[in-house]
């Protein structure tokens, strides 16, 4: 659905997006990370052909960047970085006037059809100026979608709201997903693109990384498990430390820090060991590194 | 078509619940119109007065202008002509605070973005913004010369009103004024697109009625008299100037510059 080919884009002699490579399947969510700054939005409007790249390519849809903009334009959605709405106009006027720009066949139905879905249609008479944030952004979300495009690209879709609208939107692109859409996200919201995303990049002018999220953690720090013993862990690092399974061991405090490729196959092997050296284990867990860390890692790195 | 139908519909949507918009559209007409009918009534109040207070050589002066009319027909000819010159300046001043805010003002209210989004075309945006901004100028130009005309037809001697009404004032204020008006707005909307601030846009914009103001100017100080030549010659001017301005105006619209470098 969306191919790009080291994609570059230069304002002048600043480098916005270094040869952007990565490729992006029907119906799959994927997260695009990075800071402020980093050339998220530039992509994104690479890739909504709003803006040309100075280098590479880009295919979406089927339709090349900067050879078939209309045919682009047409086909996928989008939510800018600010809904842009035209404040003095009723939210069914806004949603009006983008249906027919984007040639929808029934404008009144497609316009009814979102206001409802995203909880607006009472609202319809009303000036988009007085919606609040989460409104306005529903109703921002709720344009993108009229023309039914397959790839939707959301620029920072909860950025600003409060926890109660921003979980609105969420459970929308959810809805979303579940509708085999392609969906470009691009946030730097980490449990949100945990949450929603297939995959995720971290980009800072070029591409750090791209995998699932699980995949990011193993890549990042493997899988690690945490013994948790009624005393003090050192005394039994010689029980284990030698299996060929291991990557590493760390003893803190009473905990055993254990990094291994299949906990499954071999835990129950270090539990039996740490038993016979006597050790009164309490519990065994998973140590999940959050996605945070990973891109602050990366982004640091950067 | 529809797309530039869509844009006009959305631009009166927006300019008419501006109520400092619609105050500018309204405001120039009405004083226009009601100008030039209080001074018809007041001349005819004080025709005597203002006959002797005439009595100065101004048949010799204007004699190109008005021969074979008394001096007192004369001098209102001469005001009432001033003052269709006044409604061709009229439909120019209109449209420009709309066409200068028309791309500046969407950029700044981030608007912009999604709308260039949309599979619409430069020429197609640009000229739904165009006739947005020229029509309700030229719509309400006409509407208050026709009063300021049938006032004037009740107020003012058959003579006076016939010479005052050639043919060649309803070509200026029909067909030339129009073309003025889009003259005017093209001018706007470009420059609308090439600065960042949109007072800045609507001071660069309304440098276009300089040229008028000199002819009225000229025509008030007796150094032009304007005839259908100069119409005739003023139209065809600004229809060929509207067209290179037309074209240039999506020409140097440039998408990607207004979207990353305005803040």
């Amino acid at each position: 659905m969306i191919k790009t080919d080291n994609l570059t884009k230069k304002f002048d002699d600043n480098l916005a997006v270094d040869r952007l490579t990565l490729e992006i399947g029907e119906g799959e969510v994927f997260g695009f990370l990075g800071p402020n700054g980093a050339g998220k939005t530039t992509t994104v409007r690479m890739l909504t052909s709003l803006i040309a790249p100075t280098a590479g390519t880009a295919v979406v849809n089927g339709f090349q960047v900067g050879r078939d903009d209309y045919d682009i334009r047409r086909t996928v959605g989008i939510l800018t970085e600010t809904p842009g709405l035209y404040d003095r106009l009723s939210a069914w006027r806004n949603l009006t006037i983008f249906a027919t720009l984007y040639e929808v066949a029934d404008v009144p139905g497609q316009v009814e059809k979102y206001l409802r879905m995203l909880g607006l249609w009472e609202r319809r008479n009303d000036e988009a100026g007085t919606f609040s944030k989460g409104m306005r952004q529903k109703l921002a979300i709720a344009r993108a979608l009229l023309h039914e495009p397959r790839i939707l690209f959301l620029d920072e879709p909860t950025s600003g709201l409060d926890p109660e609208a921003a979980k609105l939107v969420r459970d929308f692109i959810e809805e979303l997903k579940g509708e085999g859409r392609t969906i470009f996200i691009c946030t730097h919201n980490l449990d949100e693109a945990d949450r929603l995303c297939d995959r995720v990049a971290v980009f800072k002018t070029r591409l750090r990384v791209v995998d699932t999220t699980k995949g990011l953690r193993q890549q990042m720090y493997g899988r690690q498990v945490v013994f948790h013993l009624a005393e003090t862990a050192v005394p039994y690092l010689p029980a284990i430390q030698n299996q060929p399974y291991l990557r590493r061991v760390e003893a803190v405090d009473n905990k055993l820090v254990i990094a291994l490729d299949d906990p499954e196959t071999y835990n129950p092997d270090l539990i039996r060991r740490l038993v016979e050296a006597g050790a009164n284990i309490q519990f065994v867990g998973e140590l999940r590194h959050s996605l945070e860390d990973i891109y602050l890692q990366l982004v640091n790195q950067a | 078509m529809q797309k530039i139908q869509t844009i006009i519909r959305k631009e009166w949507a927006e300019v008419f619940k501006n109520r400092l918009v619609l105050f500018t559209v309204a405001f120039l007409p009405l004083i226009l119109t009601a100008l030039p009918v209080i001074t018809l009534v007041v001349t005819n109040n004080y025709a005597g007065d203002l006959s002797s207070s005439m009595n100065t050589g101004s048949t010799e002066f204007f004699g190109a202008m008005c021969s074979g009319l008394s001096e007192m027909d004369c001098t209102a000819v001469y005001m009432l002509n001033l003052y269709t010159l006044m409604f061709m300046i009229l439909p120019v001043a209109i449209p420009v605070t709309i066409a200068a805010y028309s791309i500046v003002g969407e950029k700044t209210a981030r608007s912009l973005e999604p709308l260039l989004a949309t599979p619409i075309t430069t020429g197609e945006l640009l000229v739904g913004k165009m006739i947005a901004a020229c029509v309700p100028a030229v719509v309400v130009t006409w509407l208050a010369f026709l009063i300021y005309a049938i006032s004037a037809r009740f107020l003012v001697s058959d003579v006076v009103f016939a010479e005052a009404m050639k043919p060649m004032w309803w070509l200026a204020i029909f067909v030339v004024s129009p073309l003025l008006t889009l003259l005017a707005v093209s001018v706007a909307v470009m420059v609308s697109s090439r600065v960042t601030d949109p007072r800045v846009a609507e001071q660069l914009s309304a440098l276009v009625i300089l040229p008028l103001i000199l002819l009225v100017v000229g025509q008030s100080a007796g150094l032009i008299l304007i005839n259908e030549q100069i119409i005739l010659f003023i139209g065809v001017i600004v229809a060929v100037a509207d067209a290179i301005l037309v074209y240039l105006s999506v020409k140097l619209f440039q998408r990607e510059a207004i979207l990353t470098r305005w803040k």
